[in-house]
């Protein structure tokens, strides 16, 4: 048995020097117009609002703000383009969004950077995650590009015409790429709506579309807040709506969409839990929790938010945890050793922030690393509550920050309903070293990804998506296909 | 069987009840502290306290007292060249050379380690063990580096190897034990972990991973997994083990990877020579060589590096 007086040491000693990423070889310009119909536009009423860089709270450039005249030019150029692209020769689709994975590879250095000056990730994430994974969607879908006969067997598949796709803070690149990719092979034209704190690296992949030589309009961006991404949502002229974000907003477009016939996908909310057996292997696990909570700080959607671990060994796993997170470095994100990076935004930390006292007022016991942060920007140090119940919000309710609630439980069927008993269902994770729990407990959780004795692996060839309030339909794999096709007997 | 030895006896720890290893996630792990990046003046100050915690080791057939004459020499003098180097933690030799190493170290802070029990192998009766491990003391050794028998920890009589290691702790009283548990022979993390407990349990000053004569010596991975049990013994027991990762670490950058893997597992206190050492018998020269490339931005051929 641990005892606590047993203390490990994590702040003295060797320390490592800063390491930051040069961001001499990036450009970004001081102004960003909209990219309609192939070329980067004013916006029409001369709209703009500034990103910046939530480590620092330093400007980076101004973006123009799409009104609904802009996304209904966006939507038309989209149209009109929408005629060639899909009937282009398949192999020849395929051949244009090959271009982008590789030009997108050759600049993944600049995406990088980019992408954890706008966003606040670690460069560490952006570098190894982000962007990779961004190349490695446009690659596979570029792959079925000509084999969509072979993907439904007996069935004719057709484009559906122009996609209107939302997408979120948390992954901007990656999450274009979901979008992106599967609508393009599948023949579709697109018109993307990035979120208003993390536009750049959707200008930049605009900037990669125009170098990869596509048909103007098949593609177009057009930048904004939440009132441009209704207007895209809402638009007559889209036959296809994906969208990425909040159960809030998810709700609000699904209300929009009834009684239209336009596809949608919906990719909302989590509350995942992680499920830590007795019997697994605790240090690898302890590793799965800090994988699953502090990722992206938090900002994950299918985030391990949730511990369920076993009474019996809560305390070891605790501690760990505990003496874990002292050794997490939380700062400057273009830092090579940084784990923890920024808060996306002002607004988001506000949220956090209301989280953290409502934990304390329900009297979960919170911990937080003893780490510094900087004083300017949006910081929250990686936060573990103990004591919590099933009834507290903090258990029940989306954070997306870098909090964790743990709770314990005694029997196989406890833990399944506790990891059961919330509205969201997008992801979960078990650790034991018994693959018949596995398999049990993963074909009794209700949620659409599923880890085992690992947490956060992602792969373009492997569906992701909702049950309950965290969504409907599924991105990515074969499955991710099916949204953007009507299948023809 | 003596009354310690009975005393020993009842504190074989249940294995059972060892922490369970999962490959896959040790190397996503390993692979997380190998991609920190360690520049400027904490690269300095690591490649410096790679150097103080160098076992420096000759264990070889054709060793000489010659040879060890000038292992020891080198020990002593890493490269006077360049000023406020440290020296190395110890020097590690065969039980016959213990006393040409004692004489030729004499006066110097330099600790000298003993191989004992019919290394490397360890496939000896007790009572042979017990008479090579008092003949190295006697000489003069600070440190006793011991084998377990991994033989009978395959074929699962862990009561054997608990109290052979517990047996040689007592023949060296106050001297220092590693217990090696030549981890290349143990086949899984799984066994290496219960075999750190064991060892840990029984009275191991140090856990080493290896002899160096087999493959694989020493791996971060097979290093993390001992770190965690010396961690896991730790928060139980309040008593700090020494960690010695041996064989095949001969360049800086994977030691400067092993600092970092020690501070973010056992933290501060064990980043002295004290508690953490590297057996290597190259690794000091690449060291030096990353020193100089650091002071100078050039790196220099290794003929301007002593070889001994």
């Amino acid at each position: 048995m641990a005892r606590p007086e047993n203390k490990l040491a994590f702040d003295d000693g060797w320390q490592y020097a800063p390491a930051p990423e040069s961001t001499d070889h990036i450009r970004i310009d001081k102004k960003y117009g909209l990219f309609i119909g192939g070329d980067f536009v004013a916006p029409d009423k001369g709209k703009y609002f500034d990103t910046i860089n939530p480590a620092t709270e330093q400007h980076l450039s101004r973006i123009a703000l799409a009104s609904e005249g802009d996304v209904d030019k966006a939507v038309k150029a989209a149209r009109k383009a929408y005629r060639a692209w899909s009937r282009l020769k398949p192999a020849n689709r395929g051949k244009y969004i090959y271009r982008i994975a590789r030009i997108i590879q050759e600049r993944a250095r600049e995406f990088a950077a980019i992408e954890s000056l706008d966003g606040g990730k670690p460069i560490r994430e952006s570098r190894d995650v982000d962007i990779p994974l961004s190349a490695a969607h446009f690659f596979y879908y570029a792959g079925w590009a000509d084999k969509l006969e072979y993907a439904f067997p007996g069935r004719r598949a057709k484009s559906l015409g122009v996609a209107g796709q939302v997408i979120p803070w948390n992954f901007p690149l990656l999450m274009a790429a979901w979008k992106i990719a599967p609508a393009l092979a599948c023949g579709n034209t697109v018109v993307l709506k990035p979120a208003e704190t993390t536009p750049l690296t959707a200008l930049k992949l605009a900037e990669v579309i125009a170098d990869a030589g596509l048909p103007p309009g098949v593609v177009n961006i057009v930048t904004g807040a939440g009132e441009t991404g209704a207007a895209v949502v809402t638009h007559p002229g889209v036959d296809k709506v994906a969208f990425t974000g909040s159960t809030e907003i998810g709700r609000v477009i699904q209300k929009a969409l009834a009684g239209t016939d336009k596809k949608y996908t919906l990719e909302l909310g989590g509350k995942a839990a992680n499920i830590i057996f007795a019997d697994a292997a605790i240090d690898q696990a302890v590793e799965g929790i800090v994988n699953g909570i502090f990722f992206n700080q938090g900002h994950v959607c299918c985030a391990g938010s949730r511990l369920l671990v076993q009474e019996s060994v809560a305390e070891e796993v605790v501690q760990k945890l505990r003496d874990r997170m002292e050794t997490l470095i939380v700062g400057d994100p273009l830092d090579k050793n940084t784990d923890i990076g920024a808060i996306n935004s002002a607004q988001q930390l506000e949220k956090i922030e209301a989280y953290l006292a409502i934990g304390q007022e329900e009297g979960a016991r919170m911990h937080q690393s003893s780490c510094a942060v900087p004083d300017k920007g949006y910081w929250c140090r990686p936060t573990i509550f103990t004591d919590v119940s099933q009834s507290n919000r903090v258990v029940q309710e989306e954070i997306f920050g870098p909090v964790l609630a743990i709770q314990t439980f005694r029997t196989f069927s406890e833990a399944m309903t506790k990891a059961n008993n919330t509205p969201y269902g997008l992801s979960g994770g078990v650790w034991t070293d018994k693959g018949a729990k596995i398999f049990k407990m993963t074909r009794g959780i209700r949620a659409g990804v599923i880890w085992a004795n690992t947490f956060n692996k992602f792969d373009p060839t492997s569906p992701f998506g909702g049950y309950k309030e965290s969504g409907m339909g599924r991105e990515g794999g074969l499955h991710g296909l099916d949204a953007y096709l009507k299948l023809e007997a | 069987m003596s009354l310690a030895a009975v005393k020993n006896a009842s504190r074989l720890p249940d294995l059972s009840r060892v922490a369970r290893v999962d490959e896959v996630g040790v190397d996503e792990r390993v692979a997380r502290f190998q991609t920190r990046s360690i520049k400027k003046a904490s690269k300095i100050e690591a490649l410096k306290l790679i150097l103080s915690m160098i076992d420096l080791t000759t264990l070889e057939g054709q060793d000489t007292p010659g040879k060890v004459r000038q292992l020891c020499q080198k020990a002593i003098h890493l490269h006077d060249e360049i000023p406020g180097l440290p020296h190395v933690a110890a020097v590690c030799v065969y039980p016959t050379m213990v006393g040409v190493a004692r004489e030729a170290l004499k006066g110097r802070d330099i600790r000298i380690a003993s191989v004992a029990t019919a290394f490397p192998s360890g496939m000896a009766p007790l009572s042979v063990k017990l008479e090579e491990t008092r003949l190295a003391v006697s000489e003069g050794a600070d440190e006793i580096d011991m084998v377990i028998s991994r033989g009978a920890f395959l074929a699962g009589d862990y009561r054997k190897v608990f109290d052979e290691i517990g047996t040689i702790k007592q023949a060296c009283g106050g001297v220092h034990l590693k217990v090696i548990l030549e981890t290349g022979e143990l086949g899984t993390l799984d066994r290496v972990r219960r075999a750190s407990v064991l060892a840990m349990h029984a009275g191991a000053d140090f856990i080493k991973t290896s002899t160096g004569k087999i493959q694989p010596a020493a791996t971060m991975q097979v290093t993390l997994v001992m770190l965690q049990a010396i961690r896991d013994y730790f928060y139980e027991t309040g008593r700090m083990v020494g960690m010695k990762p041996a064989g095949g670490i001969s360049n800086a950058k994977l030691a400067v990877h092993y600092l970092v893997m020690l501070r973010e597992t056992l933290g501060s206190a064990w980043m002295t020579p004290e508690w953490f050492r590297f057996g290597a018998s190259s690794l000091a020269n690449d060291v030096l060589m990353q020193i100089r490339k650091q002071m100078t931005g050039i790196y220099q051929s290794a003929d301007y590096f002593s070889m001994d």
